[in-house]
């Protein structure tokens, strides 16, 4: 790539840096609030960094969203785990172990992805009341395993598609069966997939909203409706929703900064390889 | 017989997540079309069990046509600028930041995780950090009075103010010019290309159809609604617009950029050759190339236009009529207002019109794959 030997010219760098200041701003008014006195909030020194760090802040974010971190937390590795599994078995059917129409059939989930999730929220709202689920956190596991169904079969088939068919011919003359082929050979060479999707997933469901918000009750909310409730109202120290923005962000960008390499990679199956 | 079993085995795998996709997915689609068909309690929803009377299409019609629901139809309007301003915004804007960090200039992986972070984060904690840029008393209102000019005072979520206002009783009108200059416009290439004459004919029978249709519209069709109603573009948006654009071209940029290191080098080599600059190698060439990204990237964004509703809620709340989208309405109106009939109705309008882009993309997509 690299013996294309292009020049990058001095306008260009001072676009650039334009840009990112550009996408720096949100980032560092975020900062600068959250670490304010809400008394030094005012008009005159939005952009002014505070003279002294406050963290009173952090300390009545964190004393309010714990819960709701908590709760983020449980539904989103638990919900991830899951259906990762299910995907990496769907995928490996719908690449390697294809039958008579298994293609619609694959089409046929993958519309899933597409739909508006308001067109199904009635019937989901009254679904998870009559199971007894609604308000808890299980309730969102359910659906976010049953609804990521989809995206997480994609990605793996994807990756399967990609794996040599002569490996399971080899395999398949070897004596391995249907089960053995898949725990022992595809299994492991997945591991890379199952980044993938796992991070994938996590993003997902750890920034979801409006089942978050519909299907649960105050002790059980996720994080993003512990935020916007917080945030929410008029008389607000701006101090408390922006630290609170930075709690609630860290996983994710903490798992984008570790494994950004993944998380693209992620992005970039899910839509353009097909 | 080895293969047969081997398809039992398959079918009995993926079964399960049949069933669940097929009563979770369509099962609960057909749900809610049963129930927007429907009363369901009127405003009752929640009761053990509503009195349930089978209304045909009256909930679609009342929305379209009744006084009631003007707030609906700005809402369609709205979801409809929204689409258009955040596909183009993030499209554009995204295929800019792809050129700028294509050619791996110094720093080019502090910059390109720079600008793909915000997809990272959840359309509240954007919310939350934009509405506080967007304050009238804070934020960008404020930033000109660093450099001593005077400030903005723009009210970036609840301006009033509208433009290019339309008649809704002019929507069916609008539509029909709108199908007919395309037809035009197909029927006129058809003809320099000088091809395919059975498809010339059918599209010629459409537009005059379409064009007669226009002026029975125009001159004799009953008006749909009584009064006068307009209905434009909300100032109120753009700050969504804005933050919604901020946080999905470093998508756009990533898949772009993905595509561009794609391209073979012998294109640009050719390219130079012939003596094209950067920007004519950029515009008429990559961007022709890229088509299958770009056409990837209109379905992916399309459909996060419709989720716009996180975005809303924390930036401008639910009761905001200017900033609003059907999304956020059939949130109001079903779990504040329990009326799930209508709410129901609003959630099969909204499938309708994500459908008319995800279902010919599905269609591609597997004559691709069978190929």
């Amino acid at each position: 790539m690299t013996s294309r030997l292009f020049k990058t010219g001095t306008g260009k760098y001072i676009i650039l840096l334009f840009t990112a200041g550009v996408f720096v701003v949100p980032l560092y008014m975020t900062l600068i609030t959250a670490i304010k006195d809400p008394k030094d909030i005012n008009l005159l020194t939005v952009w002014i960094p505070p003279g002294y760090i406050n963290i009173n802040g952090f300390i009545e974010a964190i004393y309010k969203l714990g819960p709701n971190f908590k709760n983020s937390l449980i539904l989103t590795v638990s919900a991830t785990i899951i259906s990762s599994l299910i995907g990496s078995i769907n995928g490996y059917i719908f690449s390697k172990k294809r039958f008579p129409g298994s293609d619609i059939v694959f089409m046929f989930f993958i519309f899933g992805m597409f739909i508006p999730y308001e067109i199904i929220l009635i019937p989901l709202f009254q679904m998870t009341k009559q199971l007894g689920l609604y308000g808890s956190i299980w309730g969102l596991v359910l659906a976010h395993v049953v609804y990521g169904i989809p995206i997480v079969t994609l990605l793996f088939r994807n990756y399967y598609d990609q794996i040599d068919n002569s490996i399971l011919e080899s395999a398949v003359i070897d004596g391995a069966g249907f089960v053995s082929l898949f725990y022992r050979i595809f299994l492991p060479l997945s591991i890379p997939c199952f980044v993938v999707v796992g991070i994938w997933q996590f993003t997902q469901i750890w920034n979801e909203f409006l089942w978050g918000v519909c299907l649960t009750k105050q002790e059980s909310n996720p994080i993003t409706v512990g935020l916007a409730k917080l945030a929410g109202g008029e008389a607000v120290k701006w101090n408390e929703p922006m630290a609170g923005a930075i709690i609630a962000s860290l996983p994710v960008i903490f798992i984008f900064i570790v494994a950004g390499k993944y998380f693209i990679r992620g992005l970039l199956s899910g839509s353009i390889k097909e | 017989m080895k293969i047969k079993k081997d398809y039992i085995i398959s079918i009995v795998v993926i079964l399960p997540s049949v069933i669940l996709l097929g009563i979770f997915v369509y099962g609960f689609i057909l749900n809610t079309v049963f129930v927007s068909l429907t009363d369901w309690g009127k405003g009752a929803g929640l009761k053990i069990n509503p009195v349930i009377n089978f209304v045909g299409f009256a909930n679609y019609s009342d929305l379209f046509t009744s006084i009631i629901w003007q707030r609906f139809r700005q809402d369609m309007v709205n979801a409809v600028f929204y689409w258009l301003f955040i596909l183009s915004g993030s499209l554009i804007l995204g295929f800019f930041l792809a050129v700028l960090l294509d050619r791996y200039p110094r720093g080019e992986s502090f910059f390109r995780t720079l600008f793909l972070y915000p997809f990272a984060l959840s359309f509240i904690v954007t919310g939350t950090i934009w509405r506080w840029l967007f304050a009238p008393n804070g934020g960008f209102n404020v930033l000109p009075t660093l450099i001593k000019l005077p400030r903005i005072e723009f009210l970036w979520m609840s301006s009033r103010t509208s433009i290019l206002n339309f008649n809704w009783q002019d929507i069916p009108l609008i539509i029909t010019v709108f199908i007919s200059l395309i037809l035009f416009f197909v029927i006129l290439r058809l003809i320099i290309l000088k091809k395919n004459e059975i498809k010339l004919i059918i599209y010629s029978i459409l537009f005059i159809i379409f064009f007669i249709s226009f002026f029975i519209e125009l001159f004799f069709a009953p008006p749909m609604i009584n009064l006068k109603e307009m209905h434009g573009f909300n100032l109120a948006s753009i700050g969504i617009i804005i933050a919604a654009v901020w946080q999905y071209s470093g998508y756009t940029m990533a898949l772009y950029l993905a595509g561009l290191r794609g391209l073979p080098v012998s294109l640009y080599e050719a390219a130079k050759i012939d003596g094209a600059s950067d920007m004519k190698f950029y515009l008429k060439i990559a961007i022709p190339n890229l088509w299958p990204i770009t056409l990837s990237a209109i379905i992916i964004i399309s459909h996060i236009s419709l989720k716009i509703f996180a975005l809303i809620f924390a930036m401008a709340g639910t009761d905001n009529a200017g900033t609003s989208h059907p999304s956020v309405l059939m949130y109001l109106t079903t779990f504040r207002a329990n009326n799930f009939a209508f709410g129901a109705s609003i959630a099969v309008l909204l499938l309708i019109l994500s459908s008319l882009f995800t279902i010919p993309y599905l269609i591609y997509l597997y004559k691709q794959r069978t190929k």
